[in-house]
């Protein structure tokens, strides 16, 4: 069986009285391209920001690569008003912040792109290099890393050529068509090596044309750079056609989980998008 | 690779021409010359928009604590280079100053940095938490207590109290100045242009895709914040200088808001605005609009209308204004100045006129 | 002087910072702008009492007091008009800029009209006198001061939460662009905002400066300082905050004097502001607001 590289466990989400994730527990395996799909409001990309420590989750736990991330249980004020399960299964409560699980191998992409906006698509993606420095602030100014910056300024390069950005390597990031600034973004995560990579609706406002070249994309740079995927998507041709296998949550709540072809023909699934009506 | 190396060359040229033009002035002009106080002040504020702006505009960090480091790095200095059969004397009012030593120049520049920045350190850990315009009033606040607090009489043997502290080191030629914050405005130059300096521009740009990318936001903030304090603490010292006496009272937040004003005309972002904008900023308050002070006269006898005491500083104001309403960019935006790019665009210019003329 | 009399002393400073600083919280809850010009306009308007005073000696002081109310809120919807509005669209920096321009343009302006000398405030009747309250002996004004803060912050809490216009202001501070498509005339609320700022400034002033008498160019900038931290640490954006953060910061500054900390009095409230900030960071009574990511 195939390594398990992030294994999320009875994760909740609460603000205030309003439960946005609700006991999720899913698991990615080593190679696997994974989606977390459901209706608007579903909880998607608010489980997407507990899982890479943007918030701290009220309860639950996140492992990745076999380390426990995240660990956090309801405390305070959301002590009374928890309304999820499992409240006294967590003892500890531990959340890392995003930088240090960039830094473990875990990178991600945003949904309302954010590039940095001042500077070029070369520095867009050398800046991501930064955290896999050894010099310090003085080495750095007097230059004595000078070999240093010269790998990252070779390896920046040559990953611009591999996703095919090098044409545009010194145009102002925030200036590049829509598509391209979706794959910079990409390229920009891929540059700090990690070995999970979170998509998060890598083809929104995208036609279906972008949309196929985006499929082949994923799958190209997931053989390149041997990379585990999980992605949240609304375009269910690109989820059906790109995943090993599916998460429908609704609602904070996962529906239903497994392979395309079972998702597609899942009755609840269907309900939850096309909504039930009142009489049935 | 060759047209980099050709800027770089021409702007060397440039700064070389720069400094020639400055030795001149110091060895040729006049000694009565207003050339000498205003180079002083404008190397000083250069340096003080220059590490203002590596927080406010490099990090976005918007600091408003410049007058407290620098307050810190003037004390520091002053303190330290008082020479010891002086001190009695400066300290007449506490006894005696409980140092008892003088301190050659260069180090005590270096301590009056290095005290400034480790107050950032203290304040950075809780204050660097804030946002905005709270990071803004708690800066401000901390330049505030750190005035009230150095003139206590309690601190009388260390920092003279309420009383100036005057008597100690302070060069006079403009060229020890120049040497001061130019070196200091190339280290900030070098930072800029390092990985660090691009891990600050990340911050300011989109400060959750930075984290994302794996910068340690704490950390870096940190960083930029002790660094922008330590050279604002030389400036401080340099304030010092060129003012021969330190008092509290001219750190206000008045000052910072001056500094401030500085950066933005020169352009937020932009080394190399921060500093023209000094030179126009002080050489045109204390130099340039002098005349609008004085009551003057016309052939007839009459006098000239509005003119009089106070009437440059409202004019200056107006023109600061229009600035900041018109353009609101500053002079360089967030370039940086090029010799060679500059040229370039002339030739281009004198090109086009001549295109222009042929087709007639 | 008992410990009574410094309370009464520092309730009625906290209850002239308050009217100063209702107009610093509220164009920050429309404009999200410190004005720094704010403290400006205060001192402003008590040179324009002098002035009046002083050129119209005729004039029944009342009429005196009305007119330079006037003049202030039509100064004060001038600097709306000519330094923030042409930056609406701009970054926020810009507009703070542009406020530290106006304030230093209006310090050099006063400064070039008296020659930079200190102004003695006109006597105002009935305010100015003294009268003995709860066995303290003092001017009208202080023990007033306080009595019209919260008068006023009461008045101006009823049109924000129960009028149209307060209604449409509270959308504006809100949501600018929505509140726009609504149909809101977002620069008449602007422009109310800062009328509204202005009146309350030039209320202080006077009650301020009947007994504070000398007022020159720099006037301003201190009890502007304190009004706007009273104002952040009542929680910027909240009316009965910043009346609620005048008077702690009044009170506490006066009971430092009792204490014999006259000169830590700065200290303190620049101590508390730093606390509260780092403790709660959006103040007493602000709003907890979250990034979306």
């Amino acid at each position: 069986m195939a390594k398990n590289i992030l294994h999320v466990e009875n994760l909740t989400m609460q603000f205030g009285g309003v439960v946005a994730v609700d006991n999720l527990t899913m698991d990615v395996n080593e190679g696997e391209i994974v989606a977390l799909i459901g209706p608007n409001g579903a909880g998607k990309t608010t489980a997407f920001n507990a899982i890479t420590g943007v918030y701290e989750p009220t309860n639950g736990a996140v492992s990745f690569n076999g380390v426990q991330i995240i660990e956090n249980h309801p405390q305070g004020k959301m002590k009374k008003l928890y309304a999820g399960k499992n409240a006294d299964k967590y003892k500890h409560a531990m959340t890392k912040t995003p930088d240090e699980l960039t830094k473990l191998g875990m990178a991600r992409t945003f949904q309302n792109i954010r590039l940095f906006k001042s500077m070029t698509v070369f520095e867009n993606v050398l800046t991501a290099k930064h955290l896999r420095r050894t010099s310090n602030i003085f080495t750095a100014t007097l230059k004595l890393n000078h070999k240093e910056e010269m790998r990252m300024r070779a390896e920046t390069d040559e990953l611009l050529k591999l996703v095919d950005l090098y044409d545009v390597r010194e145009e102002i990031a925030t200036g590049l068509p829509y598509g391209k600034q979706r794959k910079l973004e990409i390229a920009r995560a891929l540059a700090t090596d990690p070995t999970l990579l979170l998509l998060d609706e890598p083809a929104a406002g995208m036609n279906p044309q972008e949309t196929q070249e985006l499929t082949k994309f994923i799958h190209y740079i997931r053989e390149k750079f041997s990379l585990t995927i999980l992605l949240i998507e609304h375009h269910m041709n690109l989820v059906m056609d790109i995943s090993d296998r599916i998460y429908v949550i609704d609602f904070g709540e996962e529906i239903a989980e497994g392979v395309p072809a079972q998702i597609q023909s899942n009755q609840k699934v269907i309900d939850a998008y096309l909504g039930v009506s009142e009489d049935e | 690779m060759w047209n980099k190396n050709k800027r770089l060359i021409s702007n060397l040229i440039f700064v070389g021409a720069l400094l020639l033009t400055l030795v001149c002035i110091e060895l040729f002009a006049p000694p009565t010359s207003m050339w000498f106080s205003v180079l002083r002040k404008v190397c000083t504020f250069s340096l003080a928009a220059v590490s203002m702006n590596l927080l406010n505009g490099f990090t976005g960090l918007f600091s408003l604590g410049q007058a407290g480091f620098m307050l810190l790095g003037a004390y520091t200095y002053a303190i330290l280079t008082i020479p010891v059969e002086m001190r009695s004397n400066v300290f007449r009012n506490y006894g005696d100053s409980v140092i008892n030593f003088q301190m050659p120049l260069v180090p005590a520049l270096i301590l009056a940095g290095l005290i400034a920045a480790f107050f950032a350190f203290l304040i950075g850990l809780p204050v660097l938490r804030l946002k905005s315009d709270y990071l803004a009033i708690a800066t401000l606040g901390f330049a505030e207590i750190v005035r009230g607090l150095v003139q206590l009489q309690n601190f009388g043997p260390v920092t003279n109290g309420p009383d100036p502290i005057n008597m100690f080191t302070a060069p006079k030629n403009i060229m020890a100045y120049v040497a001061i914050s130019g070196i200091s405005i190339l280290i900030i130059i070098l930072i800029i242009n390092s990985t660090y300096g691009r891990a600050f521009k990340a911050i300011r740009d989109d400060e959750i895709a930075a984290e994302a990318m794996g910068i340690n936001l704490a950390h870096h903030k940190r960083l930029s914040f002790i660094i922008s304090s330590f050279f604002c603490g030389v400036s401080g010292a340099m304030m010092a200088m060129c003012n021969t006496s330190v008092s509290s009272v001219s750190f206000t937040s008045a000052m910072t808001y001056q500094i401030l004003l500085v950066v933005v005309i020169g352009g937020i972002g932009s080394v190399s605005g921060s500093i023209i904008a000094a030179f126009i900023f002080y050489a045109s308050s204390e130099w340039w609009l002098k005349f609008l002070d004085l009551e003057t006269f016309t052939a007839s006898g009459s006098k000239v209308p509005l003119l009089g005491p106070g009437f440059r500083m409202v004019v200056f104001s107006v023109l600061i204004m229009i600035i900041v309403l018109f353009f609101r960019k500053g002079i360089m935006g967030t370039r940086e100045i090029s010799v060679y790019d500059g040229l370039m665009k002339i030739r281009s210019l004198f090109k086009g006129k001549q295109a222009v003329k042929e087709e007639k | 002087m008992n410990i009574m009399s410094y309370l009464i002393r520092g309730l009625a400073t906290g209850g002239q910072f308050a009217l100063v600083a209702i107009g610093y919280t509220m164009v920050y809850g429309i404009l999200k702008l410190i004005n720094f010009a704010h403290g400006e306009l205060f001192m402003v308007s008590g040179i324009l009492m002098i002035y009046i005073v002083a050129d119209l000696p005729t004039l029944p002081i009342w009429l005196a007091i009305a007119l330079m109310v006037v003049l202030t809120v039509f100064i004060g919807f001038l600097i709306e008009k000519f330094a923030y509005s042409p930056l609406r669209s701009a970054p926020r920096m810009s507009v703070m800029i542009s406020a530290i321009g106006v304030s230093y343009l209006l310090q050099n302006l006063v400064s070039y009209v008296t020659g930079g000398l200190s102004k003695q405030f006109p006597d105002i009747p009935v305010i100015g006198e003294s009268v003995r309250f709860l066995g303290v002996k003092d001017k009208l004004t202080v023990f007033l001061s306080p009595v019209i803060a919260l008068v006023l912050m009461v008045i101006l809490v009823l049109i924000i939460n129960h009028t149209k216009f307060g209604m449409s202001m509270r959308a504006v501070s809100k949501d600018f662009e929505t509140s726009q498509l609504m149909g809101i005339k977002i620069n008449r609320v602007i422009s109310i905002t800062f009328a509204i700022g202005a009146f309350l400034a030039a209320t202080g002033s006077i009650l301020y400066f009947a007994k504070n008498t000398g007022i020159n160019h720099l006037s301003g900038a201190n009890p502007g300082l304190k009004a706007f931290i009273a104002a952040v640490v009542g929680g910027i954006g909240s009316v009965p905050g910043a009346v609620v953060g005048a008077l702690i910061i009044g009170v506490v500054e006066s009971l430092a004097k009792a204490f014999g900390l006259a000169d830590f009095s700065d200290v303190i409230s620049f101590a508390l502001l730093i606390i509260i900030l780092v403790v709660k960071p959006t103040g007493i009574f602000g709003e907890k607001t979250t990034e979306k990511v």
